[in-house]
């Protein structure tokens, strides 16, 4: 079990790797010189080979590269072109605020499309299934931002229940982080649910086809124990993983709810940056989530031996 | 074959009938974009900013007057033509590179997933983001930037399908018949792969649609004036109060789009199924 | 309706443990039957065999006495099923669930998917006394253990923690049964326990059931296709076709004296000596084998290999001109590896190969060996393209053959199709339309369309129904007759060896352990490898040879 932890750590490190090169890769592509934007329009040719040499720009490329992945390492991620902050604490500050939204998100969903999904395999074909199908197929067609507008439109404009922009913390004022934040997580809830739902009702009727199932009920096991104590674990495997995906997209289509709710989180740094030109924001971003898309899938692998116990044979 | 077509559609649910109409339509829709719009996208007239439908603006007017009706059709091609383009660069570059990974495994394999998973630690949308703010937006930009960012899930389901296919009995006895690797591969093992390729192909068509449509509504991805059903949604935010109908025009499209292409896909994967050996 | 009698009390002396009366199983609505009408009636510690061909019903009416079909099947009106005098069929659900594991017990026929892969051997077995006994954890714990000595599993306490997937096949099937017989039931259904196991690993179960049912009065109905295992183990026999019984009563008057036209079929399909001609015994040696080894390369980890595996050493052995080896073996015995080896799937890491006296190597082959040895495969369900048409398949072999034209290629496929006993039509249609025994009959076409001279076949007939099986060991036979091919016949069914070798070896744990003709090994095997093979085969000939009585 330790040797399966240790190797899986093993394998995701080369993946870091590669990320934090194709990050740098893509940085150094931007056009314009990094030095010349830092000062500004009215800097001197003086000033600005000065700044080359400070920020390293003259050394060769993976020189470049081994002092920004050490700088990496040791929490240093730069400053904000914009507002001269350094880059790692500002974007920590902001993904707390996408965090607590996601991971509220991805729970609730979980609780609701798990046990919906797993109840349509059952009832397969039936009526309960067609409607699930049904509801699940519609969600994951529905645009995000489309119905985070529609959200606003009707509860935010002409319900007037909900208020439309803003954001607060949750350790700030809960009632009122709860009001600004129901939103966004319902429409992030609704999303997922699709995914989520179709993926346990797939691997339900797979599982339930099995003999082991019908083994079950001929020991004299109800449906109910035989769903919960023998199917449940196996079809969870599958769906686990991709809660894990979705977990880790998220991060990224957060950008999106984020925009449509104005909430100061993460997603929203990035697509602002990326206005306002300040690309060690934007590499911060996505070294930050990418690293935490290969965090959450070691998470996910290592939780699997629990659910299925031939994985680390 | 006639008659086995038929009985087969028949046998086919009312809702893989119902997405494979929508999915048509809206094809025909892009195709003849051109000729079945009423007015001119592009053509402002400030007269009739904001105004809902009426005669002259079957679906109301934008901001600047333009007649949406126009703008969703010339909307539908601008997603429609990017999809298309960006669904056939990832599957071909996909492929190829997953049944080489599949096939020949060992180092080649694993150097060749370690890259495709870093690029999978970018969710599409996130790498195209990255992309586009190095390129600034631009339709090409568009499909290079999804394109590269949907490739490596092609890559994975290739190189999976090529991994169980090479286990059967079929490709060895291919090798035993006296075939080459090579045409092994070309005559045995690719053309299996065809079938769930042809479904991610499927549904990747609509993940584009969206990708695409979240980036327009960033402003990141098709510049405006050139309408975009992302880009429309934008555009409109600031008006939702005085003119709602702009929001929900676009959306809508977006909505019934996707719904007909997961529909397709779903009868698509219920269609191959039992023909296929095998395919997890 | 009466309750049903619990553990305590016991049914009634005279009354049958289960009468099935006119059980039909209908599809949904429709008026198709996958059961037609059938009767039978099993007394107290009785023994009972539903015998048949796949789509005969057996398992569905097996799976009716539970009322575990599965949807859309549903059992008729007008059906009867009594177990212990209370009819099963008019209960509702609550009181079956009473009666499935505590008097009525399950076994079933993959033991790789019938236990829960996720839940240690341990819980499993306790699951079925804790749903039906008042026993406490502790007494739960010492019968599991008690149970798992009795069927002589090594380290009982480890197994109870440890996983199915820790288990071979047989293993997994002694366990499922000993979980099942801890709850003593007065039924025992097993639907085709060993079907996928191998001969000796069969043998051992099948002792095993019988013992522990004959213990607790166990009455005993058992689904199989396999008419030398009814024969030897179960006292009557109810031969199934197309949903109805056909015939019935014991299994020694039924097989020796078979009445209806379709039983007789069954019996003599049964591979037997008797059915072939004279024996090959003389020809100058084609394939040689001298001192082979191959070992299989541990699995690659990340920076370590797993250790390897030896698959056989020190093997040798020859086979002539025209004649037919068959290679016997249980698995893991390594006789699919040598076969492997032959035509250049496995490279082997010391020894020799010969062909026609030539060194033979598969790394660097003579032009011209491709077309002198070829191999038809084990599953007739993977073994052709799905996406090529029958023609397509029998002729790409031709392909590599030089100088000829398509439409001599055409005529030779034709010619080929024929001789296996396939018409024309078949030379456009998809290998999904056609039956097992048609795609075999089609492998076998495309190893042969190069007209070879040596010819392994890998358990050729194993995963084909019986009479299915007799069709395609006669066509192997016929056809070698005809083209003069040798064949080098892999197999663990002695039975099918018997009808097709001209001389036989025998394989244990990569090695062969005794050599001979075919009635020298049948006859008088010297080994107890070979005798416990031969004993454990159940084979029909040896079975009414000998006055020996059924139970």
């Amino acid at each position: 079990m330790v040797r399966f932890l240790l190797l899986r750590l093993f394998t995701a490190l080369p993946t870091l790797i590669v990320v934090s090169l194709m990050v740098f890769v893509l940085m150094r592509n931007i056009p314009g010189d990094p030095a010349a934007m830092m000062l500004g329009d009215l800097a001197e040719p003086g000033q600005v080979a000065a700044m080359r040499s400070a920020m390293g720009l003259d050394r060769p490329l993976p020189v470049q590269y081994l002092i920004w992945a050490g700088n990496v390492l040791q929490g240093d991620l730069g400053r904000s072109i914009a507002t001269g902050q350094a880059v790692l604490p500002l974007i920590l500050d902001r993904f707390q605020v996408s965090a607590t939204i996601v991971l509220v998100a991805v729970a609730l969903a979980t609780l609701i499309a798990v046990p919906a999904g797993m109840l349509a395999a059952w009832r397969q074909d039936r009526a309960t299934d067609i409607g699930i199908v049904s509801a699940a197929t519609l969600s994951m067609s529905i645009p995000s931002f489309w119905l985070g507008l529609m959200f606003i439109l009707f509860f935010g404009l002409w319900l007037g229940w909900l208020p439309v922009v803003g954001y607060t913390s949750f350790a700030r004022d809960f009632w009122a982080a709860a009001t600004y934040s129901l939103m966004p997580v319902a429409t992030m809830v609704l999303i997922e649910f699709g995914a989520i739902a179709r993926m346990a009702r797939a691997s339900t009727i797979e599982v339930a086809r099995l003999d082991y199932i019908t083994h079950a009920r001929a020991k004299g096991l109800s449906e109910r124990q035989v769903i919960w104590r023998h199917a449940f674990r196996n079809a969870f495997a599958p769906t686990w993983t991709l809660i894990g995906l979705i977990l880790a997209s998220l991060l990224a289509n957060i950008a999106v709810i984020e925009t449509v709710f104005t909430i100061p989180g993460l997603g929203r740094l990035l697509i602002d940056s990326i206005y306002a030109r300040d690309y060690p924001v934007v590499q911060g971003c996505l070294l930050l989530v990418a690293f935490l898309y290969v965090a959450i899938n070691l998470l996910v692998d290592l939780v699997y031996p629990l659910l299925d116990p031939r994985v680390t044979a | 074959m006639i008659a086995q077509t038929f009985r087969s559609l028949r046998a086919l649910r009312i809702n893989a009938l119902l997405g494979l109409g929508i999915v048509l339509l809206v094809l025909m829709v892009a195709a003849l974009a051109p000729w079945i719009s009423p007015m001119d996208p592009l053509q402002i007239n400030l007269r009739a900013r904001l105004a809902p439908p009426q005669e002259g603006f079957p679906l109301g007017a934008d901001e600047f007057g333009r007649d949406v009706l126009s703008r969703l059709i010339a909307g539908a091609r601008t997603s429609v033509t990017i999809a298309l383009i960006t669904v056939c660069v990832a599957v071909v570059l996909g492929s190829f590179i997953g049944v080489i990974a599949g096939y020949r495994r060992g180092w080649t394999d694993r150097l060749l997933m370690i890259v495709n998973d870093s690029m999978l630690a970018f969710p599409g949308l996130l790498l195209a983001l990255g992309i586009m703010a190095v390129f600034g937006a631009s339709r090409n930009g568009i499909i290079v930037a999804l394109g590269l960012a949907y490739s490596p899930v092609v890559v994975r389901v290739v190189r999976g399908s090529v991994m169980s296919i090479r286990e059967r009995e079929y490709i060895e006895a291919s090798r035993v018949i006296g075939n080459s690797e090579w045409v092994t591969m070309l005559r045995h093992v690719l053309p299996n792969c065809l079938a769930p390729v042809l479904m991610v192909a499927t549904m990747m068509f609509g993940w584009v649609i969206l990708a695409e449509s979240a980036l327009s509504f960033l402003g990141l991805g098709v510049p405006p004036p050139a309408p975009s059903w992302g880009n429309m949604l934008n555009t409109a935010r600031p008006h939702i109060a005085q003119a709602p109908q702009l929001i929900l025009f676009p959306g809508l499209c977006i909505t019934l789009t996707l719904l007909g292409v997961n529909m397709l896909g779903d009868a698509v994967r219920d269609w191959m199924d039992p023909k296929m050996e095998g395919m997890a | 309706m009466s309750a049903i009698s619990s553990p305590q009390t016991g049914p009634k002396p005279s009354q049958p443990t289960l009468a099935i009366n006119n059980l039909s199983v209908r599809i949904g609505d429709s008026d198709r039957c996958v059961v037609r009408d059938l009767s039978l009636s099993l007394p107290p510690g009785g023994t009972l065999a539903l015998v048949g061909e796949s789509g005969s019903g057996k398992t569905m009416a097996a799976r009716a006495v539970l009322g575990l079909l599965p949807s859309p099947l549903r059992v008729a009106q007008g059906s009867q099923i009594l177990f212990e005098g209370t009819d099963l069929c008019q209960q509702p659900e609550s009181a079956l669930r009473r009666v499935r594991g505590a008097r009525i017990g399950m076994v079933f026929q993959e033991p790789m998917v019938s236990l829960n892969p996720s839940m240690s051997i341990g819980e499993q077995m306790a699951e079925g006394m804790r749903l039906h006994t008042r026993l406490s954890r502790a007494e739960i714990r010492d019968r599991s253990l008690a149970m798992l000595e009795r069927i002589r599993i090594p380290n009982p306490g480890a197994c109870l923690s440890a996983y199915p997937h820790e288990f071979s096949g047989g293993m997994r099937q002694r366990i499922m049964l000993a979980s099942v017989m801890l709850l003593r039931p007065a039924l025992l259904i097993a639907d085709e326990p060993t079907t996928a196991l191998d001969t000796l690993v069969s043998r051992e179960v099948l002792d095993l059931m019988i013992e522990l049912t004959h213990e607790n009065n166990t009455a005993v109905l058992l689904i199989s296709h396999d008419l030398g295992m009814v024969a030897r183990y179960m006292r009557d026999v109810v031969v199934m076709k197309d949903g109805a019984a056909v015939e019935q009563g014991t299994a020694s008057s039924v097989l020796r004296e078979p009445a209806h036209a379709y039983t007789r079929r069954l019996v003599d399909a049964l591979p037997r000596r008797s059915a072939t001609t004279a024996r090959r015994t003389t020809g100058a040696p084609l394939v040689s084998v001298h001192d082979l080894a191959i070992t299989y390369p541990g699995r690659q980890r990340l920076f370590s290999r797993s250790a390897p595996t030896e698959a056989m050493r020190g093997v040798s052995l020859t086979i002539r001109e025209g004649e037919t080896l068959a290679l016997v073996g249980g698995s893991g015995s390594g006789k699919t590896t040598l076969g492997r080896a032959l035509v250049g799937l496995v490279q082997p890491s010391a020894g020799q190969m010969r062909f026609r006296g030539q060194p033979l190597d598969w790394r660097m082959p003579a032009p011209g060996l491709r077309q002198q040895i070829q191999m038809v495969f084990q599953d007739p369900y993977s073994s052709l393209d799905p996406r090529q048409r029958i023609g397509a398949i029998v002729a790409e072999p031709l392909r590599l053959e030089p100088d000829l034209s398509p439409a001599a290629r055409r005529e030779r496929t034709e010619e080929m199709l024929q001789a296996v006993g396939l018409d024309g039509s078949f030379m456009d249609r998809l290998p999904h339309q056609l039956s097992g025994g048609q795609r075999q009959r089609v492998a076998i076409a495309r190893a042969l369309v190069r007209k070879p001279a040596f010819v392994v076949a890998d358990e050729p007939v194993s995963a084909l129904d019986m009479t299915v099986q007799a069709q395609i060991l006669r066509l192997i036979r016929e056809l070698q007759d005809r083209m003069g091919f040798a064949c080098l016949f892999v197999s663990h069914d002695l039975g099918a060896v018997e009808q097709v070798a001209d001389r036989v070896a025998v394989m244990q744990a990569g090695r062969i352990v005794e050599e001979g003709t075919r009635d020298a090994i049948f006859d008088a095997p010297e080994n107890p490898y070979t005798i416990a093979l031969l004993e454990a085969a159940m084979l029909i000939d040896r079975r009414f040879g000998q006055p020996e009585a059924a139970q």
